[in-house]
């Protein structure tokens, strides 16, 4: 068995709105060549095993793993999918090295949600088929509600949800991987146009097009691969009720369960104390509020003040979403929780450029499966 | 430090059937329920829960393994669902040994459930979204033409006839006519009424193949400790392996699944076996068509290299015999729900080696069993190897 896990090689493509020009497959196939030379390992002959997050409806393919080798190098190789987030792929490969039957393990998740003609079609098709369907429901409508219900109870304020618009997007600017880098006021988000009360446009990240891939190792393998190896510290995820009739629609109670599962790991007590950075979903402005609830960052009702306050700007003492999260860098679909991880890794690497923030040791990153799953995971890695 | 034992310590499966009433969820929580009180325990001692189903097409529905969590006992817990198409059978329980190797977890609920009959007319269509969408799915391939070119590259490499493998359903279909579950089981069926079935895409006919199905399997694997409080007779996962071929399925020799050869090889060699011809006393291997069984047992090594066949008509396939193959009936006579007919062998498996198998019991009280699994584009193979 090996008991520690790193993070020793990393590598993307994208992200933009669009890529016409490249195939998933090329995208991916960048990302990993990136990767394997990050970690300096050759895929053939170096890694053993390969985990790939993909959903089938989003690929428009049916069994979409028979199309997940070849690119990451990983024919007539132990491969196998995961349809979750890239932190469930995370999760996957930390299994499997702990295991002992491993030392190398990649990891690769990808976006190419341009490609959906009808993605909000897709997405309702989430729904079940009995009970849901039949209402036609949209996504963001019910995003909307979950949206009404986290104000209503917690006491947060629309101009809270607008405020992590204003700063993911801002941070964004300083990101050179992010394509939706904006310098708006909390008015110019309030002002957009409303898609499901109170949910507004502005509030809803746009989807982009990338892949990112991780490169994993044991112990002993990643001392000797790299100076700045990046531990896995703990990994949590967990499922809520699926069903939109018998859940709790105010709180992320999918994420508290895998908050504690990865503190436990981790051995943390007070999640504000130890974590220096943290990457939270944001696919919807609310849910980063949500998130930082969930994580035990601050109390219930609490996170929309610290964040107008700037409590989760780069500069104070949690930073949140520097990256820009999804409101910045798009919404990557299944390789979302590999986004946020990915800046974790350059932050606690030293390597976040514009964005570093000094003194990061501790980061936490973590993901939504989206409307309508409660399911989500968190990833907690130091240097 | 060694590797953390893990064990299978109950099971339990619905029937297979062509149109199941319940729905998807039902079927997942059937089986689940039925594996939770054969160890009899609750929903509370399970820590977390690993799915497997075959493509979202056939359930209709986008994060099918979101939707199938509540079902599968999933609320609250550590949930993913894993997948490797039609090799996703053998490999979810793969899947929960490394939940449990890790020393993240000690007891996981592994569920595979197929419903194929919400596909309507018939789930064959689905397959067509399984092909290159530039190179192949212009061309409106068939699964069956498919299996038509492997099955008929695999007769005339080695020289062998149809009657040579219709030997294989007749043997397959005969076992599950003892299986409480089954769809298709025939204790009289012969070699004529295969060989005289309709022609589907020469030389696939209806009775080479195995039934479209629903059904659901669930199976509890527990660490050592927990394993020898739950149960006297924990059946130990002593060996997995898994390898996924390229995507160009039309660039291989379609004659022998080097993919299945590989994936046999790594859990042999965690096994620390040897001589796999030997030391395996029952082999489940995947059989949706009747070449398949085989095509794998010279994958596994089972077998010479085009000569499997003879494993059936010298009898040591049989119930009986040295080295029984698929004793509970297989896909061609249980049914096949895709992602639950692998997940069935390791039922199989478990209830054999505990001497549970009734009627399909093997004499002599086996110790060691293989149950493999294939899919995808002729490109999967997955296997566990499980001993007493």
């Amino acid at each position: 068995m090996h008991e520690r896990v790193a993070i020793v090689g990393v590598g993307c493509t994208g992200f933009r709105s669009a890529s016409p020009e490249q195939s998933y497959k090329e995208m991916v196939y960048e990302a990993a060549v990136r990767a394997y030379n990050d970690a300096g390992v050759d895929p053939r002959s170096d890694i053993e095993s390969f985990v790939t997050v993909a959903e089938d409806f989003h690929e428009g393919t049916s069994i979409f793993d028979e199309y997940t080798p070849d690119q990451i190098g990983g024919a007539l190789k132990p491969v196998h999918t995961i349809t979750g987030d890239g932190i469930h792929g995370i999760a996957t490969a930390y299994m499997l090295i702990r295991t002992g039957q491993f030392d190398i393990v990649a990891v690769e998740g990808h976006s190419k949600a341009s490609n959906i003609k009808t993605l909000p079609s897709i997405t309702a098709y989430a729904q079940d088929p009995v009970l849901n369907r039949p209402l036609s429901l949209n996504s963001h409508f019910i995003a909307g509600l979950e949206m009404n219900r986290f104000l209503h109870v917690s006491g947060t304020l629309h101009e809270h949800c607008a405020a992590v618009v204003t700063k993911n997007r801002f941070n964004a600017l300083s990101n050179p991987l992010a394509p939706y880098g904006a310098d708006l006021s909390i008015e110019d988000v309030l002002s957009g146009p409303i898609f499901s009360w109170p949910l507004g446009k502005r509030e809803i990240a746009d989807h982009s097009d990338g892949a990112i891939v991780m490169v994993l190792a044991s112990q002993e393998i990643a001392n000797s691969l790299t100076d700045k190896p990046i531990w896995i510290l703990g990994v949590g995820w967990n499922n809520d009720s699926p069903s939109l009739e018998n859940r709790d629609w105010s709180r992320a109670i999918y994420a508290e369960a895998a908050a504690r599962m990865a503190y436990r790991q981790a051995g943390i007590n007070n999640p504000l104390e130890a974590i220096d950075i943290a990457e939270v979903d944001d696919t919807y402005a609310y849910k980063e509020l949500q998130a930082l609830e969930a994580l035990g960052f601050c109390r219930e009702g609490e996170a929309g003040n610290l964040t107008i306050e700037g409590f989760t700007s780069p500069d104070s003492r949690l930073p949140v979403n520097v990256s820009g999260g999804s409101l910045g860098m798009g919404n990557l679909l299944e390789a979302n929780g590999l986004a946020r991880t990915y800046e974790i890794i350059l932050q606690l690497r030293g390597e976040a450029g514009a964005q570093q923030v000094e003194d990061t040791n501790i980061g936490l990153a973590q993901s939504w499966r989206g409307v309508p799953t409660n399911s989500g995971a968190v990833l907690i890695l130091a240097n | 430090m060694g590797m953390r034992k893990v064990a299978v310590v109950g099971a339990g499966m619905t029937k297979f059937v062509r149109r199941a009433q319940e729905t998807p969820k039902e079927l997942s929580w059937e089986a689940a329920h039925m594996a939770l009180d054969s160890c009899e325990m609750t929903m509370d001692d399970i820590e977390a829960v690993c799915l497997g189903t075959a493509p979202d097409a056939f359930d209709g529905i986008h994060l099918n393994g979101e939707y199938l969590s509540d079902g599968a006992g999933a609320w609250r817990k550590p949930y993913m669902r894993s997948y490797v198409g039609g090799g996703t059978g053998v490999f979810v329980p793969i899947q929960g040994w490394y939940h449990i190797a890790s020393g993240l977890f000690d007891v996981v609920m592994v569920v595979a459930e197929e419903k194929m009959s919400s596909f309507y007319p018939h789930a064959q269509a689905a397959f067509l979204t399984i092909f290159d969408h530039i190179t192949e799915r212009p061309l409106k391939p068939n699964l069956l033409w498919i299996f038509a070119l492997e099955m008929n590259r695999y007769m005339t490499t080695y020289g062998i006839s149809k009657a040579d493998i219709a030997q294989v359903a007749v043997q397959h279909k005969r076992n599950a006519a003892d299986h409480p579950c089954s769809l298709l089981g025939d204790a009289d069926i012969t070699v004529d009424d295969i060989l005289n079935s309709e022609v589907l895409a020469w030389p696939v006919q209806r009775l080479d193949v195995s039934p479209v199905s629903d059904g659901a399997v669930a199976v509890i694997l527990a660490a050592e400790h927990i394993a020898k409080r739950i149960t006297d007779k924990p059946v130990w996962i002593e060996g997995v392996g898994w390898h996924l071929d390229t995507s160009y399925w039309t660039n291989r020799d379609l004659a022998y699944p080097r993919y299945v050869e590989y994936a046999a090889r790594m859990a042999y060699d965690m096994a620390g076996i040897k001589e796999p011809r030997k030391e395996i006393h029952i082999a489940e291997p995947y059989d949706p068509f009747d070449y398949k069984a085989l095509h794998h047992l010279e994958g596994l090594q089972l077998a010479e290299r085009g000569k499997a066949p003879e494993l059936y008509s010298d009898g040591t396939a049989s119930r009986t015999g040295n080295m029984p193959i698929c004793p509970s009936g297989g896909l061609l006579g249980v049914g096949n729900p895709i992602a639950a007919a692998g997940l069935m062998k390791i039922a199989e498996l478990f209830w054999q080696l505990r001497g549970e198998a009734g009627l399909r019991q093997v004499p002599g009280q086996p110790r060691r069993g293989l149950a493999q699994a294939w899919g995808d584009l002729m490109q999967v193979g997955t296997v566990v190897i499980m001993g007493r």
